[in-house]
C-alpha cells in the first residue's frame, strides 16, 4: 500500500513538471520585453518603438501561456530573443508571409528524399541558418504508420538527415542541426486514411 | 557511454487482484481435451478460487473443453468414482488447508479417467498472496501432462499501454493480472525486449527527447542507459546468453546494426548497409540474426550471421515484411506481413520456405512466440483500440485481450522463469 502511495505521489509530481514547464518558458520571456523597453529609449526612437511593440506582443502571448499552460510555447520566447537583439530588423523567422513560416516539408509513402515542392522552403530556411550562425534547429523526422514501429523509427531518421543535408546545401553549417525520428509514435492525424498519413510523413524543422 | 541513472519516474505499481484485460476467445483445437476441475476444498476462503483460474488458464488454450462437474465434489483420490467421469479424459481434485502461521497449503491431483490412474500430485505451501502465481503452476503441470509442452501461464509479457501523450511501459502476467507499470512518461515509449532470464528489460524511451536505449532490471528498478549516440538508437534485442544485444544506431547516417556486452561496453558495427538494417533477433542458439531491411527496395527480412557480412533475402510474398522473431525451436519465424493494405501475422519455415498466414488482417503488428512456441502475441486494433491478441501457432484458437483503458502497443512475451 505505501509502495502505491509513493506511486500516486510521483505520478502527480511528474504531471506537476508537465504542467509548469510551459510557465517557466513564460517567466523567463518576461524580463526581456521590460529590459529592451528601457535601453532602445537612448540609441534612437524608432527602435524605441518597435521594441515596445514587440514587448507587448510578447506581454500578451506571457500572460496566455500562463493562464491556458499549453504546450511549451516557443514563439513567447523567440519573440523575446529578437526583441532582445540590438538589430531594429524585425527577425523574417516571425514573419507570416515568408517562407520561413513554413517549417514541415512532406513525403510520399516509403520515400525519403526531399520534394521539389519544398525546396523553396529548405532553401530559406537553409539561408537563415547560414545568416544566423547563433541559430539551432532540429530536423524531426515522422512516418505513417504502415510499417513497423522501429522500421518507421528509420525512416523518419532517414527523413530528418535528408533535411538536414538539404539545409546545409542551403547554406546551414551542419553544427546548427540535430536530425532525430520520432517514427510513428508522434501522429498530428490518427486516422488508418491517406489524409492522416500523408500529414504524418514529414520533417519539422524545429526552431530551438 | 556507461551511465547510471536513477530516476524517480521507475514505478512498481502492483495490482495484483484486478483483470485489467477482458479476454474474448475463439476457435478451439483439432482434439480437444475434455476435462473437469473440482472446485477445491477450501478454496472459497481465498480471495480467489484456484479452480477457476486453472480452468481459465486451460480454457484459452483451445485445447481443454471444460466439463461441469456438477454436484460430485471428491477432493481426495479414494473419493473418485471413476464411473461418475465417463464423460472426462482427465479429472483436477484438490485442497487448499490454512497452516497455524497462517500460510497455506495447496494439494492438488490430476486423474486420468480413462485409464484410472494418478497422473500428476503435488503439494505447495506458499503465502495466501502467492495464490494466483500457484494456481498458474499448476495450470502449467496439467498442460504439460496433457499436452506433452511445456506451459506458459507462469510466464510474463511486457507491452506498452498509451492513453494520448501518456505512455507506460507494462509487465503482466501472460492472462492479463498482475500489471506493473515499470516506467510512465509523456513521450514515447518503444520496444520492450526481455533479457532470456526474464529479471531485465531493454526498451526504448524518448525521455530525453529522442530515442535512446536503457536496460532495467525487474527486482532493484535500477537501469543503465545503453546506447544515446545521435540521432535514433532503438531496437534492443538480448543474445540468448544474456551476455550481449544487438541495437541499430544511426549516428553513422542509416539504420544499422550494432552489437553491445550487456554492461554497455565493447559496440561493434555488424551491417554495412546504405539502407535501413533494423529488428534485429537473435537465433536460439545465438549464430545469427534475422531483421529486416529495405536494401531490395522494399522492407523484407534478411538473415545474417552475428559475424556480420552477406545477408539472406527470406521473404518474397506480400508488398513488406516487417518484425521477425524465431520459433523457439529455430525452425520457423514469425512476422508482421503488409499486403493489400493490411496487416497480417504470419510464419514462414525456414527448410520448406512456406508461408503461412495465421489471423483474418488488419492492424496486426509485433508478433512474438511464447516461450513453448504453441502461442504468437501481437498488437492488433478492434473499434479504433489498440489491444493484446494471441494465435495458436496453427492459427486454430484466437483470443483478444482488450484493456480497460489506453491502447497497447508493442507487446512480447518473456521467457520462462525458473
Amino acid at each position: 500500500m505505501k509502495r502505491l502511495i509513493l506511486s500516486i505521489v510521483l505520478i502527480n509530481l511528474l504531471s506537476a513538471c508537465a504542467y509548469f514547464k510551459p510557465i517557466k518558458h513564460a517567466d523567463k520571456a518576461k524580463p526581456a520585453p521590460e529590459a529592451t523597453a528601457e535601453k532602445p529609449a537612448t540609441p534612437a526612437v524608432e527602435n524605441a518603438t518597435v521594441g515596445s511593440a514587440t514587448a507587448s506582443e510578447v506581454n500578451a502571448q506571457t500572460t496566455a501561456t500562463a493562464e491556458t499552460a499549453t504546450s511549451a510555447n516557443a514563439t513567447a520566447t523567440e519573440t523575446a530573443e529578437s526583441a532582445a537583439g540590438a538589430t531594429a530588423k524585425a527577425d523574417p523567422l516571425n514573419d507570416p508571409s515568408s517562407a520561413l513560416a513554413k517549417r514541415s516539408v512532406h513525403f510520399p509513402f516509403d520515400v525519403d528524399a526531399i520534394q521539389d515542392a519544398d525546396k523553396q522552403t529548405i532553401q530559406a530556411h537553409g539561408e537563415y541558418l547560414s545568416a544566423h550562425a547563433e541559430r539551432k534547429v532540429r530536423t524531426e523526422g515522422n512516418a505513417d504508420e504502415r510499417g513497423s514501429s522501429e522500421y518507421n523509427l528509420a525512416l523518419g531518421q532517414r527523413r530528418a538527415n535528408n533535411t538536414k543535408k538539404a539545409l546545409i546545401l542551403s547554406g546551414a553549417q551542419a553544427d546548427q542541426i540535430e536530425a532525430i525520428s520520432y517514427g510513428e509514435e508522434k501522429p498530428m492525424a490518427t486516422g488508418h486514411d491517406e489524409e492522416s498519413w500523408a500529414k504524418n510523413r514529414r520533417t519539422d524543422i524545429n526552431y530551438k | 557511454m556507461l551511465r547510471l541513472s536513477s530516476l524517480i519516474i521507475l514505478l512498481c505499481l502492483s495490482l495484483p487482484a484486478r483483470a485489467v484485460l477482458d479476454i474474448e476467445v475463439t476457435g478451439a483445437g483439432e482434439h480437444q481435451v475434455p476435462i473437469a476441475i473440482v472446485p477445491f476444498e477450501g478454496e472459497e476462503l481465498l480471495d480467489q478460487r484456484i479452480s477457476e483460474i486453472v480452468a481459465s488458464d486451460l480454457v484459452r488454450t483451445g485445447l481443454f473443453k471444460l466439463i461441469s462437474p456438477s454436484d460430485k465434489t471428491p477432493h481426495e483420490t479414494s473419493e473418485v468414482k471413476f464411473a461418475d467421469w465417463a464423460k472426462v479424459e482427465a479429472l483436477t481434485i484438490g485442497q487448499v488447508i490454512r497452516q497455524p502461521d497462517g500460510r497455506i497449503e495447496i494439494r492438488f491431483r490430476l486423474l486420468d479417467t480413462v485409464k484410472k490412474t494418478d497422473l500428476l500430485g503435488q503439494s505447495v505451501t506458499a503465502k495466501k498472496d502467492q495464490v494466483r502465481a500457484i494456481a498458474h503452476r499448476i495450470a502449467d503441470s496439467i498442460y504439460a501432462k496433457l499436452t506433452g509442452s511445456s506451459g506458459v501461464f507462469s510466464t510474463r509479457i511486457a507491452y506498452v499501454n498509451r492513453q494520448g501523450k501518456y505512455n507506460r511501459l507494462v509487465i503482466a502476467d501472460s492472462d492479463g493480472f498482475g500489471e506493473q507499470t515499470l516506467l510512465a512518461l509523456n513521450q514515447p515509449i518503444m520496444s520492450p525486449a526481455w533479457s532470456p532470464d526474464g529479471k531485465s528489460l531493454a526498451y526504448v524511451s524518448f525521455e530525453q527527447g529522442r530515442a535512446m536505449v536503457y536496460a532495467q532490471s525487474l527486482q532493484t528498478q535500477r537501469r543503465i542507459l545503453l546506447a544515446s549516440f545521435p540521432g535514433s538508437n532503438s531496437a534492443p534485442a538480448w543474445s540468448p546468453d544474456g551476455q550481449q544485444l544487438a541495437l541499430v544506431l544511426t549516428h553513422d547516417g542509416n539504420s544499422q546494426i550494432y552489437l553491445v556486452r550487456a554492461d554497455g561496453t565493447d559496440l561493434r558495427r555488424i551491417s554495412f548497409s546504405t539502407t535501413i538494417d533494423t529488428e534485429p533477433t537473435f537465433s536460439p542458439d545465438g549464430r545469427y540474426l534475422l531483421f529486416t531491411s529495405d536494401r531490395g527496395g522494399s522492407a523484407q527480412i534478411y538473415r545474417m550471421s552475428i559475424k556480420g557480412g552477406e545477408a539472406e533475402r527470406l521473404t518474397f510474398e506480400g508488398s513488406n515484411n516487417f518484425s521477425p522473431r524465431f520459433s523457439p525451436d529455430g525452425k520457423s519465424f514469425v512476422f508482421a506481413h503488409f499486403k493489400g493494405g493490411a496487416f497480417y501475422i504470419a510464419v514462414q519455415d525456414f527448410e520448406t520456405k512456406q508461408i503461412q498466414i495465421l489471423t483474418p488482417g488488419g492492424w496486426e503488428k509485433k508478433p512474438s512466440f511464447a516461450p513453448n512456441g504453441k502461442l504468437v502475441l501481437f498488437a492488433t486494433e478492434v473499434h479504433g483500440r489498440g489491444i493484446l491478441a494471441t494465435v495458436s501457432s496453427d492459427g486454430r484458437v484466437k483470443q483478444k485481450m482488450t484493456p480497460q483503458q489506453g491502447d497497447i502497443r508493442e507487446p512480447t512475451w518473456g521467457p520462462f522463469i525458473n
